[in-house]
């Protein structure tokens, strides 16, 4: 299955790009799933793992959230500037 | 949040009422609605960026008391973003040049000025006898504490943050609503989230998340719209893009989840893996028995090294527009991003001196290349801003 993955600030960054698609192995997975693949791409985003927050189809998701093919996947870091 | 009752509002002044005539007609605000704001208070944490311009349409709009906390003093790297402050302003304090400037906007605005950092210790008893609370802090743990203590005190919170050219806004701790603890539970490992000083930062940016903040702020205090309540907004400059994501309250959440755990403030610094103690043993996430910090060089020390041909190479691990405004003799330049995929570049047996612009990033590369085997391995402290003032004042501070 395929989704499609958006990164933000810091991770956009690191990844070099913003939107991409993530291709992740059978027809069931989970936002964990995703990240890791993602990682496996960009292992600079590997800190990143317990500080980001996820959004699965503009809607906030835990680590554990199931993703379906076709979705949108967003990881978003905290920024602190003011 | 509970609207006064009308009957107990301040009436307006003819001149109130010639200067806010933009708003008395509007069905939504009205000269009822003009009273509330008259008789609201606000608290602005920090007159930063954010609290900036949140401050000032705060003033405009006719918010009767508006307090602000600040503890810093105007520098010229301000005024790129921070309309509170003037270029004659440089050097004083933030909080007397946002006096003058937010009375000069509106002189019917009461300033209540707190010139001090807000801590565990006081963050209780200074936000309580206020209305709404506006984020615009720039470091994790005083935005955790704003959290927590709103959360503690069910005052709705006026989120706002920025990185380079993104921002995020949100309204937390209203009843019912998410808090900033639902979204972010534990605060990323120091060094990991740069903040402006170090990341830069577009200087309009702040105006439009700090104009966002106070927007909900006013629609809070009037009780008219939809508010940013359970919605997290992020805005992307350089896409001009808004997106939203909808937030629901944790039932599990620490703070304003069903079964809380933290019920009173606790040590933020600790929290956040700053604090002196939480540093040497390494940051927050960290496994007991992580390596210590690599040692410290001052940069006088640095540069009777470097006068007396002592063999050393020093990484500068800025980011190359930061080299590009200045940088150490000899230097090579490896942003700490970099550096676990260049580390081939450096030479085990070399001692290396990890230099950055205040020394932050530099020692979590010294602590990187410690771990990674390399035996002499030191931290230039205070960066290359400690060397502009102990060493070398030619060179540029930014
Ligand atoms: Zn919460």
């Amino acid at each position: 299955m395929r989704v499609t993955v958006r990164l933000f600030a810091r991770l956009r960054e690191l990844a070099g790009r913003g939107d991409l698609d993530c291709e992740c192995p059978g027809d069931a997975a989970t936002v964990a799933d995703v990240w890791q693949q993602l990682v496996a791409r960009y292992p600079a985003l590997a800190p990143y793992e317990r500080a980001v927050s996820c959004a699965v189809n503009a809607e906030y998701a835990r680590r554990t959230s199931p993703v379906a093919d076709g979705d949108e996947v967003a990881f978003l870091p905290p920024v602190s500037g003011g | 949040m509970a609207l006064p009752d009308a009957g107990a509002l301040p009436s307006l002044t003819p001149d109130e009422v010639r200067r806010y005539s933009r708003h008395l007609i509007l069905p939504e605000v009205g000269v009822e609605g003009q009273r509330r704001l008259k008789q609201a208070r606000v608290l602005c944490v920090g007159a930063g960026g954010l609290g900036s311009p949140a401050a000032m349409y705060l003033a405009a709009a006719g918010v009767g008391t508006l307090g602000l906390v600040d503890f810093d003093v105007v520098d010229l790297s301000n005024l790129q973003r921070q309309l509170l402050h003037g270029t004659g302003d440089v050097g004083r304090a933030k909080l007397a040049s946002a006096i003058d400037r937010l009375h000069a906007i509106n002189p019917h605005v009461h300033v209540e000025p707190h010139h001090t950092a807000l801590t565990s210790a006081n963050a209780l008893d200074l936000m309580r006898g206020y209305d709404v609370i506006l984020d615009g802090t720039d470091n994790f743990p005083t935005r955790y504490l704003v959290n927590d203590a709103c959360v503690l005190l069910r005052k709705p919170n006026a989120f706002g943050s920025i990185f380079r050219f993104e921002g995020q806004a949100s309204v937390f701790g209203v009843e019912g609503g998410p808090c900033y603890r639902c979204l972010y539970p534990e605060p990323p490992p120091p060094g990991l989230v740069p903040s402006c000083a170090e990341a830069g930062v577009l200087g309009v940016l702040p105006g439009i998340i700090g104009t966002i903040q106070a927007t909900e702020t006013i629609k809070l205090l009037l009780g008219i719209g939809q508010p940013l309540i359970g919605r997290f907004l992020v805005f992307e400059a350089l896409r001009m893009r808004f997106r939203e994501l909808t937030l629901r309250r944790d039932p599990e959440c620490p703070v304003c989840g069903d079964h809380p755990t933290v019920t009173a403030l606790i040590d933020y610094e600790q929290f956040c893996g700053v604090s002196p103690a939480a540093l040497a043993s390494g940051p927050a996430t960290a496994s007991p028995g992580a390596p210590v910090p690599a040692p410290d060089i001052t940069p006088k020390a640095l540069r009777d090294w470097m006068a007396a041909g002592t063999p050393l190479v020093v990484v500068d691990v800025r980011e190359p527009q930061e080299w590009d405004i200045c940088h150490l003799p000899g230097a090579v330049l490896i942003p700490l991003g970099e550096l676990p995929q260049r580390i081939g570049e450096l030479n085990p047996a070399v001692p290396v001196v990890c230099q950055c612009r205040s020394g932050i990033r530099s020692a979590r590369a010294a602590q990187f290349l410690r771990l990674q085997g390399f035996q002499d391995v030191r931290n230039l402290t205070g960066g290359i801003l400690a060397w502009a003032d102990e060493v070398d004042p030619t060179v540029p501070k930014y």
